[in-house]
């Protein structure tokens, strides 16, 4: 048996027109968690296909070891025979199956073809006690946290009697507090001698739990660290990554604050099916011009429910509450009359919400100003054109043309994209809902930076966010919300994110 | 450097004619199917005569892939336009039996249809209930309507002036010369100038504001190809009874919603909906009323359709429209239109209309029945989507 259980030599892979893996090596030993850093487009992904499968051998050059022996997967399914399990960042389950039916999906156990349920449903319960998830195995997934959902993946990939366990950006829909649990996990799986490779842009993490770290930049790889025998420093990855030093993850904030601009006052939100949950309880809040406020708390406090119900009832059944702008009541009934009354909204979920993926770039900029855009209903191509270009130019969207389909755009530049989209309609009150989810360290400080020049221009800014010192770092306040209500407020210079925790779990 | 710049070049001029392969793949697989039919039945299809029979055929259908392919764009289906065209063309009829005249006939038989689309549209758009259940009821229910307000007997038109809304050719005696319609050549000679016009003023305004541009050969080839196109076409229709009247109002409801499709604000709408309705919504377009306004203009377009095919039999039967909402769907598939909506244009419902219309009428001059017709136009509507997906896929656009 040898000591490594993944060696990874000299892999090309080149789609047309692109190198995505150039000569890139790497080994995992056995019973190790080894964490992948890059920043997107680095070539992450293509490695976990080709290592897991996806392309199949003969799709690339070079050679990849499982176990000490030449891999010869043609699909996933070989792989996971083998006992190499992949947890993607969107997760794989099938949404309206219980927990123990998705536990056992594709590898159901049998007699002449028909399924014993009872037994699958006892067999379930060592895997979920594993992983630490205290839930009927009959509970429909779908009506589960992601987090959790997250830990069936898990136990999923322990039943198919997983050696190699491969997270793809693990903690990415996850609040702080389920972070920990599942890192913690990640460490108890390792103790039991599972090996795990770990893709992550959260770089706390990565120290946390990882045994080595090899970091990727442009297909290639760049360096591997070994934390047990050096002392392994953020700032050593992100220079890996970025191929740079990176100075301050945040940039200087010189936008200088003016009068109130927005107030909401006890602003409720019922659930959009169960008509009397309230998912925000009574929440009141204020901006000022040139201010950015963060919005923090863990998954489920409501945040993103209270930003979409005020950005023109986008959610939820029903809502009561005041809003105002510049002292004037405001009665928004559909996301067009927040838009036309100055009020913009960035979503978390960029692909499902924010971007319209089979269009071009410039139509995704243009889609929310396309009366602005025209004349009598006919639209100025020329115009939109040279408004699509200005901001190309201005937020450095990287694209060939502004004709290229979003879809084909790393997650940085599509959240380029959205900014733009919202920008171009001109909005005062710029509601940005998790703005950096699943963006590299380069393309998040770009926003960081585009965001401070708005306010600088006066404009007023909501900021939604899970990282703490993303809001540390950015916000001139912070508040902090949990189960449907502000728990308080903090001011840029009081709070530390022990205050922040403390203030939301109170 | 120069020699990578050089590279990028080359690969953006390849990557335009990869892009557009399928656009164009289209027009290739309707040349190559008429080509074809030319060699098997020796020349018959290409007569002047059979041209503008291919189109009179085929005008309703074609007129029905203009509307059915904006309900695909926006993630829809309609398979209540047979029916539809059943009742409008009644209504046609009746209305005209009136003596009410042929345009105030026209004008109230599309309202009827628009109306139809309101009703369908509110279902749809309003109570949410999927189109597909919706327009399965419009199917049985105008086929009801239809037998109910015609009695099971088909309506017959009190003149002959009806008909030549479909089966009528237009030209002017003063202009005719040696057994040729000049008018035609001239309306024909007129389009292609004016396409030429536009488009070079077009490239000029890009190039002054620096925009991209086609290359010149594509820009060249395409409209090379419009002119030998219009040529061909306004030829035909001279050398056999003028331009077809049919393919006037066609021509006019294509340049219409080709220009919707491109150039408005609705047009856009109505592919964003389609592309993801939820990022729509909170961009800030209603969704609900883009969606609502597709199903009236279906509506519209199912009773412009009505009265062409009771034009068209010079009666309006009962049965009539019966499975042309397939013919309709098929057309938009077949011109690369997507299942899962946001993609599709005008231009390729139409082609994707003719492709079936120039194999119909293929097959019925070599007198093979409808049976065979049948079967030919399905293997050609699954293996058209199978390159349409397969193309896709390879270009990386999944």
């Amino acid at each position: 048996m040898s000591e490594h259980i993944l060696e990874v030599e000299h892999v090309t892979k080149e789609f047309p027109g692109v190198r995505a893996l150039d000569d890139v090596s790497f080994s995992v030993r056995r019973g190790e968690v080894h964490c992948l850093c890059g920043e997107n487009g680095a070539g992450k992904s293509t490695l976990v296909g080709v290592i897991s499968g996806i392309y199949a051998k003969g799709e690339y050059d070079g050679t990849v070891l499982f176990k000490g022996e030449q891999a010869q997967f043609r699909s996933i399914r070989d792989s996971e025979k083998q006992g190499l399990t992949v947890i993607h960042q969107e997760l794989a389950l099938s949404p309206y199956l219980s927990i123990y039916e998705n536990i056992f999906m594709g590898h159901r156990r049998h007699r002449f073809g028909i399924i014993r349920w009872d037994d699958l449903l006892i067999a379930s319960r060592p895997f979920l006690k594993r992983v630490g998830l205290d839930e009927n195995p009959e509970t429909i997934v779908s009506k589960m946290g992601v987090g959790k959902q997250q830990l069936v993946e898990i136990a999923r990939a322990l039943s198919k009697q997983t050696e190699l366990l491969i997270l793809d950006e693990p903690t990415s829909s996850l609040n702080d507090d389920e972070s920990e649990k599942l890192l913690q996990l990640i460490l108890e799986l390792k103790k039991e001698g599972m090996s795990c490779i770990m893709i992550s842009h959260k770089l706390n993490e990565v120290l946390e739990v990882a045994d080595s770290i090899t970091v990727l930049r442009d297909g290639r790889s760049i360096c591997t660290y070994d934390t047990h025998t050096q002392q392994v420093t953020k700032a050593m990855i992100i220079k890996g990554m970025v191929g740079r030093d990176l100075t301050s993850m945040y940039p200087e904030k010189t936008a200088s604050i003016g009068p109130t601009v927005c107030t909401v006052r006890d602003w409720t939100v019922y659930h959009p099916e169960y008509h009397q949950m309230k998912v925000v309880d009574q929440a009141s809040f204020d901006v000022r011009k040139g201010e950015i406020i963060a919005f923090c708390g863990p998954m489920g406090a409501g945040r993103t429910e209270l930003m979409m119900s005020l950005f023109g009832k986008s959610y939820g059944s029903s809502c009561s509450g005041e809003m105002t702008l510049h002292g004037k009541k405001l009665e928004l009934r559909s996301p067009h009359e927040a838009i036309e009354r100055g009020i913009g909204y960035v979503s978390e979920d960029r692909k499902e919400l924010g971007l319209i993926l089979i269009q071009t770039v410039r139509d995704n900029i243009s889609n929310s100003s396309l009366r602005k855009l025209s004349r009598l209903g006919v639209m100025d191509t020329y115009r939109e054109i040279s408004e699509a270009e200005k901001y190309r130019e201005s937020l450095k969207i990287k694209t060939p043309t502004i004709m290229q389909l979003v879809r084909n755009l790393s997650g940085g530049n599509q959240q380029k994209v959205v900014l733009s989209r919202c920008l171009l309609a001109d909005p005062e009150i710029f509601i940005v809902d998790e703005p950096t989810r699943g963006i590299d360290v380069g393309a998040k400080y770009e926003i960081y930076t585009i965001l401070n020049q708005l306010a600088s221009e006066g404009k007023s800014i909501i900021m939604v966010t899970s990282e703490l010192p993303e809001a540390l770092g950015m916000a001139d306040r912070i508040y902090v919300m949990n189960e449907g209500r502000i728990k308080g407020v903090l001011d840029r210079q009081e709070a530390t994110q022990e205050q922040i925790m403390h203030m939301a779990l109170s | 450097m120069g020699n990578s710049q050089q590279q990028e070049k080359r690969l953006t001029f390849f990557q335009l004619a990869k892009d557009n392969i399928r656009n164009y793949s289209m027009f290739l697989m309707l040349a190559l199917i008429f080509i074809v039919f030319s060699i098997l039945t020796g020349g018959v299809n290409f007569t002047s005569r059979n041209i503008t029979n291919i189109f009179i055929q085929n005008s309703y259908i074609l007129i029905l892939a203009v509307g059915m392919v904006l309900v695909i764009i926006i993630g829809n289906i309609d398979l209540s336009v047979g029916s539809v065209c059943a009742f409008t063309g009644a209504i046609s009829a009746m209305l005209y039996n009136t003596g009410m005249g042929l345009i105030p006939t026209l004008i109230l038989t599309v309202i009827a249809g628009a109306a139809i689309g309101v009703f369908q549209g509110f279902w749809i758009a309003y109570a949410h209930i999927p189109a597909f259940i919706v327009t399965l009821a419009g199917m049985l229910l105008f086929r009801g309507l239809t037998y109910i307000i015609t009695n099971v007997t088909p309506i017959s038109l009190s003149d002959d002036d009806f008909r030549t809304i479909t089966s009528g050719s237009i030209s002017f005696e003063s202009l005719d010369r040696g057994g040729l319609h000049l008018f035609a050549l001239i309306i024909g000679a007129l389009l292609a100038g004016l396409y030429v016009y536009f488009a070079f003023r077009s490239r000029k305004n890009r190039i002054k504001r620096e925009f991209e541009v086609l290359p010149v050969r594509y820009f060249l080839l395409k409209m090379g190809f419009f002119i030998l196109l219009t040529g061909t076409l306004s030829y035909k229709f001279a050398d056999y009874r003028g331009i077809p009247t049919v393919v006037v109002v066609l021509s006019l409801v294509i340049a219409v919603f080709v220009f919707i499709t491109k150039n408005t604000v609705i047009g856009r709408y109505i592919y964003a909906v389609g592309g993801n309705a939820k990022s729509a919504k909170l961009s800030g377009i209603d969704a609900d009323r883009v969606i609502f306004i597709v199903h009236v203009i279906m509506g519209a377009l199912a009773g412009l359709a009505g009265l062409v095919f009771t034009g068209y039999m010079n009666s309006a039967l009962p049965q009539a429209g019966n499975l042309f909402e397939l013919d309709a769907i098929a057309s938009c598939f077949i011109g690369g239109a997507s299942a899962s909506g946001g993609i599709g244009t005008i231009i390729g419902a139409i082609t994707g209309a003719l492709v079936m219309g120039v194999i119909n009428n293929g097959m019925s001059l070599m007198n093979i029945g409808a049976d065979w017709q049948y079967v030919v136009k399905a293997l050609v509507l699954l293996l058209a989507v199978y390159y349409d997906i397969y193309t896709r896929r390879k270009a990386g656009l999944g």
